[in-house]
């Protein structure tokens, strides 16, 4: 198959038909929240479209990011793969090994110098090289390198985009997310512990179609990630009504009502987990019956105990965050003092939204 | 026959299953077919709804099917894993169903159209097939 050929060429060699195409046009636009309309667009351009080298590394991680892809049904890594990318290095999914795989990975970085995608799961140790090597070359010195002929890089799970569990405290390898070490390339982060196959999927996609997505302030495409949990949640109808569950036992919690109390962050979580779904589509944690531990945010490993409830802010910190910066250096640090105080004070004042409480906002 | 879409009654679940609160996602859909059917035969506008990324409750998508229906057209289309074109029971309302090769849901539409373009032939497609029956005429001294 021919590097230059275009999607539309390649796709037709192959003998798949039109309908086919069409078909994976609709399922695309409907995995990046596109309305249907856009299908004759995605059509026209994919069919144009050329397929662009991924190199994909792997530093501290679990591989959960790519078991996560291998596992993608709406667009599968077979259609990524041999028809959408051209895949150059992956050193858990390709075949070669060692000096063959370097190879492979020098090959496709010269011959696609300034044009290919580069991937990145894993955050990077940048305390102590030696925590994670790979041939011989630290973790550090690999992104530098890759990234420097990189088009765009896409950073896949919470440890590239934000540290993610290898930075929680007390980060013993110093873990750095790849936006700490890069910040002369497009990045394009898809947190998530893992994140969900059809969105990793479905912004490569997007990248090949349409270019660089729309991001959040946090790096993240708007796609995926422009909507909070609570506010695509099928139980968001029982916050409404101030329906909760207070324990995994209760009548509440066999009724499916909101799982607030028992410490869901999807009000603070922005994610595509209450429509995309997980297992072909099949459920989500909050569908199981369990909180959203909001694993698409940084640091949330580092954000309290999983099963305490978000609670409302007591005191207008924006304000008194405004005034140290007015105030230089020495009313910062003794507003930054009074805050330490008042955040232990607020600890042990520590409230809670009651049914009440809510009602009273409605 | 039951039509379902009554406020509250959510086909399956009772009061003490996660389902008995719906998100209400029903009925609107109901109205946005109802306004795209109007614009259809008015001015021949066609619309598509995806399904996918509207929030339901477990049963409320069973209950928006169930509603809609089946009239009297079926395609299945053996494409890469099966698609399923469905006229509901509303003439010019169809519901498209695209499944993977392992029979998983991964995209349901509902087109409100004459025809959904992916039952149309499609001149690539023929224009293949052109070459395919010219070769095969060739080739058996058929000419």
């Amino acid at each position: 198959m021919k590097k230059d050929q275009t999607l539309g060429e390649t796709l037709r060699q192959q003998g798949v038909s039109r309908r086919s195409f069409l078909k994976f046009c609709a399922t695309t636009a409907s995995l990046m929240a596109l309305p249907p309309s856009m299908i004759p667009v995605i059509a026209a351009t994919l069919e144009k479209a050329r397929r662009p080298s991924v190199i994909w590394l792997s530093f501290q991680e679990c591989t959960g990011c790519t078991e996560s892809i291998t596992r993608s049904s709406s667009a599968s890594i077979e259609d990524l793969i041999f028809n959408a990318i051209s895949l150059d290095y992956h050193h858990t999914l390709q075949a070669a090994s060692g000096s063959a795989a370097e190879e492979a990975r020098d090959t496709a970085m010269q011959e696609n110098h300034g044009k290919y995608i580069l991937v990145v799961d894993g955050s990077i140790p940048a305390e102590n090289n030696g925590y994670s090597t790979i041939a011989g070359i630290s973790n550090v010195d690999m992104l530098k390198e890759a990234a420097a002929g990189a088009a765009a890089i896409v950073a896949v799970g919470s440890c590239s985009s934000f540290g993610g569990i290898p930075h929680a405290n007390p980060n013993p390898t110093g873990a750095v997310s790849v936006s700490d070490l890069i910040k002369d390339k497009p990045i394009v982060n898809v947190p998530g512990c893992p994140p969900i196959p059809a969105v990793i999927t479905g912004v490569l996609v997007q990248f090949l179609t349409f270019g660089l997505p729309e991001l959040d302030h946090l790096g993240r495409p708007k796609a995926f990630y422009g909507q909070s949990i609570h506010d695509r949640c099928y139980r968001r109808p029982f916050y409404d009504k101030g329906l909760f569950a207070d324990t995994f036992d209760d009548e509440g919690a066999r009724k499916g009502w909101c799982l607030y109390k028992l410490g869901c962050k999807g009000p603070t979580t922005y994610n595509a987990c209450a429509t995309e779904k997980w297992n072909d589509g099949t459920s989500f944690p909050i569908q199981a019956g369990h909180p959203c531990l909001g694993c698409s945010e940084p640091d949330f490993w580092d954000a309290g105990s999983f099963y305490r409830s978000l609670s409302t802010p007591t005191e207008n910190i924006g304000k008194t965050a405004i005034y140290a910066a007015a105030g230089g250096l020495l009313a910062g640090a003794i507003v930054g003092s009074a805050l330490r105080g008042r955040k232990q004070s607020a600890v042990k004042a520590h409230q809670r939204v009651t049914i009440d409480d809510l009602d009273k906002e409605s | 026959m039951t039509v379902h879409g009554t406020p509250g009654a959510s086909p399956g679940c009772g009061s003490d299953t996660p389902c008995n609160v719906p998100t209400g996602n029903v009925t609107p859909l109901l109205h946005e077919v109802r306004h795209a059917l109007e614009r259809w035969l008015d001015a021949g506008e066609e619309y598509a709804i995806d399904l996918r990324g509207i929030p339901m409750a477990p049963g409320e998508e069973d209950q928006l099917l169930g509603t809609l229906g089946e009239g009297e057209v079926r395609a299945d289309l053996s494409l890469t894993g099966k698609t399923e074109v469905v006229e509901t029971r509303f003439p010019a309302v169809w519901l498209v169903t695209h499944y993977n090769a392992d029979d998983t849901i991964i995209g349901r539409f509902i087109e409100v159209c004459e025809m959904p373009a992916i039952l149309t032939s499609q001149a690539e497609d023929a224009r293949a097939g052109l070459e395919f029956l010219e070769n095969l005429l060739s080739e058996n001294n058929l000419q």
